[in-house]
């Protein structure tokens, strides 16, 4: 825990001391482009489809395809997430 | 921290658009402090990720592991993975902000995507940098305020399940994720991203596929033109 929440801040100051050549390089820009939205992707397929190292279907299914409409509706951050839960927890009821 | 003399007329929306921001961000706090100790971190765990990571989608992705049972490593490595941007904030704000000294390890702390956007927006760059201290300590202070009021919430709370607490994780990437998902190549790594990680998942310890899926996608940035 700490040494992650250490790291992120290297991260930032780190920034601020390497030199300014590094952010013109291509190569280096794209993949730290494209991991945020890989692994994004895969956090919420994970979330969404695994308990532990199983593949299941439950009600967290249909709170993603809540929070997708939600998102697609162009709602807010509290208002997408606060769809999913309570889609999650009425279906539980049932 | 004496912001660089701004004209005072300029400094009244920024203080506003700061406020509004930090304020949204303080909600989304509480979301992080709820899930946080739903996935079973300690208060003081949670308060520490929240000031000392201090970078929110680092934080959803650490808990995010841990409650999907993934070891703390696989959950440093992800979040660690994710705050590599900032270091590329922080690389476009240095011309800007100039800092010397003992005000940079604070600056540093306050690199985030809504500091960057507010400061590099401004014309003038010494609005910049009034902009980028504003923001700064406003969403630091809703920040780690809002993640304790969650964390103490959801710790009067027996079972999270039974408010939906476990699908507010993947809804909360979704909600991050989708702004950058505009074009179709994002887009297309994003489901092939989701598809790996779930093939993979079932043959490999928890958290690995999380790394299979950024080695891939890493190669993938670096070699194709």
């Amino acid at each position: 825990m700490i040494v992650a929440s250490v790291a992120c801040y290297g991260l930032k100051l780190a920034g601020l001391a390497l030199p300014e050549t590094w952010l013109e390089n291509q190569r280096v820009q794209r993949p730290v482009a494209l991991i945020p939205i890989a692994l994004l992707a895969a956090l919420i397929a994970i979330g969404t489809f695994a308990t532990g190292r199983h593949l299941v279907l439950d009600v967290r299914v249909a709170a993603l395809v809540v929070a997708v409409a939600a998102v697609l509706l162009r709602a807010p951050f509290l208002v997408v997430v606060a769809a999913a839960c309570a889609t999650a927890a009425l279906l539980r009821l049932f | 921290m004496a912001p660089p003399a701004a004209p005072a007329e300029a400094r009244r929306p920024i203080i506003r658009d700061a406020l509004g921001i930090a304020i949204a961000s303080g909600a989304y706090a509480i979301a992080f402090g709820a899930i946080s100790t739903a996935a079973g971190l300690t208060l003081p765990q949670t308060l520490v990720m929240s000031s000392v990571m201090f970078t929110g989608a680092s934080q959803f992705a650490m808990v995010g592991v841990i409650a999907a049972g993934g070891s703390v490593w696989a959950g440093a490595f992800t979040a660690v993975l994710l705050g590599t941007r900032n270091a590329f904030y922080s690389l476009r704000l240095a011309s800007l902000l100039q800092v010397k000294g003992g005000l940079r390890p604070l600056a540093a702390q306050f690199v985030l995507d809504e500091t960057t956007a507010m400061a590099i927006a401004r014309d003038d760059p010494r609005l910049g940098r009034y902009a980028f201290w504003v923001t700064g300590v406003a969403l630091f202070t809703f920040w780690n305020a809002g993640t304790l009021l969650g964390a103490l919430a959801t710790q009067a709370i027996s079972d999270p399940k039974v408010f939906g607490l476990d699908a507010a994780v993947p809804a909360a990437f979704l909600a991050l994720l989708a702004p950058r998902l505009r074009a179709r190549e994002p887009l297309a790594i994003a489901v092939v991203a989701a598809v790996v990680a779930l093939a993979v998942l079932p043959f490999v310890p928890s958290g690995v596929p999380l790394l299979i899926v950024a080695v891939l996608v890493g190669l993938f940035g670096l070699l194709r033109p």
